[in-house]
């Protein structure tokens, strides 16, 4: 399977995103310049994680607008697998491929940090290898990682089974408390209707081996090689 | 074709939490203004816009905010002046 890691001006988790799915998963992987037409065949685009174009008007909002993002468009239309991991989430936001927003985390701090997060939703293309309300521990690091969407979108995202990881204590429970930046229902990660395109604020990518603390990050990429094949 | 100035002033919509604005209410109350109800914190944004008239260019900078300027989902925008520039 080929991954392609896009690289925007400001994207700085774009060398991990490549280790993860290179030395940790065993597949190929092109780094993909934000002004590229052509994605050389990748399988999945990963946007990374960063502050493209130093988070100038909103994060994401201009990195919305670079050449490459026509492609992650007709990748995504095409029902091929698209993950947006912190500034990428909030990208694929911006762009109008995932609803919602990722607004000021509401403790106004930047939070790096590891947290727990609960198995939720129903898109087996990243959770096929995780069980059903699961507790992983992976890192956050984000200023802006509050979810907003108005509460007609909110009920949609959970029956639809679109959200997909929320922040949780150790043993599991959505509570305000273990919700680190006050994103709304506790949400942290979600996909589109199709169960394509996956946008998180946590990174995965930073938790695929044991020596960084945690593993629990592999099974995503592990679920999408199962699908897509290698 | 002329030039315009418009001011735009784009704010987090109502309703939604502000944490930069709860904390300066909160700051103001600590000063004593308790008559302070609620603050939002945004962005104002002057453009200088070469157009016909001024409403041509309010229709650009509309536009604008559309597209790049605000984000429909969490802010609104209102444009505060236009003035030649």
């Amino acid at each position: 399977m080929k991954f392609g890691i896009v690289t925007f001006p400001g994207s700085n988790c774009d060398v991990d995103a490549i280790h993860a799915v290179t030395d940790q998963l065993g597949q190929t992987a092109v780094s993909l310049w934000h002004r590229d037409h052509d994605i050389q065949g990748c399988d999945v685009l990963i946007l990374p994680g960063g502050f493209s174009y130093g988070d100038a008007l909103r994060a994401g909002a201009i990195a919305r607008f670079s050449p490459i993002m026509q492609e992650v468009q007709a990748h995504a239309e095409r029902g091929a697998p698209v993950i947006g991991i912190c500034n990428g989430f909030q990208i694929l936001c911006e762009s109008h491929l995932l609803p919602g927003a990722l607004m000021r985390n509401a403790g106004l701090k930047f939070i790096c940090d590891w947290v727990h997060l609960k198995v939720d939703g129903t898109a087996p293309l990243y959770l096929a290898g995780y069980t059903a309300g699961q507790v992983l521990r992976i890192p956050i690091a984000h200023g802006e990682g509050r979810f907003a969407a108005d509460e007609a979108t909110l009920d949609s995202l959970e029956q639809s089974g679109q959200v997909v990881f929320r922040y949780c204590d150790a043993e599991g429970y959505v509570t305000d408390a273990a919700n680190p930046n006050g994103a709304a229902r506790g949400i942290a990660g979600i996909t589109n209707a199709a169960g394509n395109v996956l946008g998180m604020m946590p990174h995965p990518e930073r938790a695929v081996e044991s020596l960084l603390g945690s593993t629990d990050g592999l099974p995503l990429f592990e679920s999408l090689l199962a699908r897509v094949g290698a | 074709m002329s030039r315009f100035r418009v001011s735009v002033h784009i704010v987090p919509r109502k309703g939604l939490l502000d944490p930069q604005g709860k904390a300066v209410s909160d700051a103001l109350h600590a000063l004593g203004f308790a008559d302070v109800e609620d603050t939002r914190i945004g962005r104002h944004i002057v453009l200088d816009v070469n157009a016909d008239s001024a409403a041509a260019a309010e229709l650009s900078v509309k536009a604008m905010c559309d597209k790049l300027l605000a984000n429909p989902v969490t802010e609104d925008y209102q444009i505060a002046s236009t003035v030649t520039a």
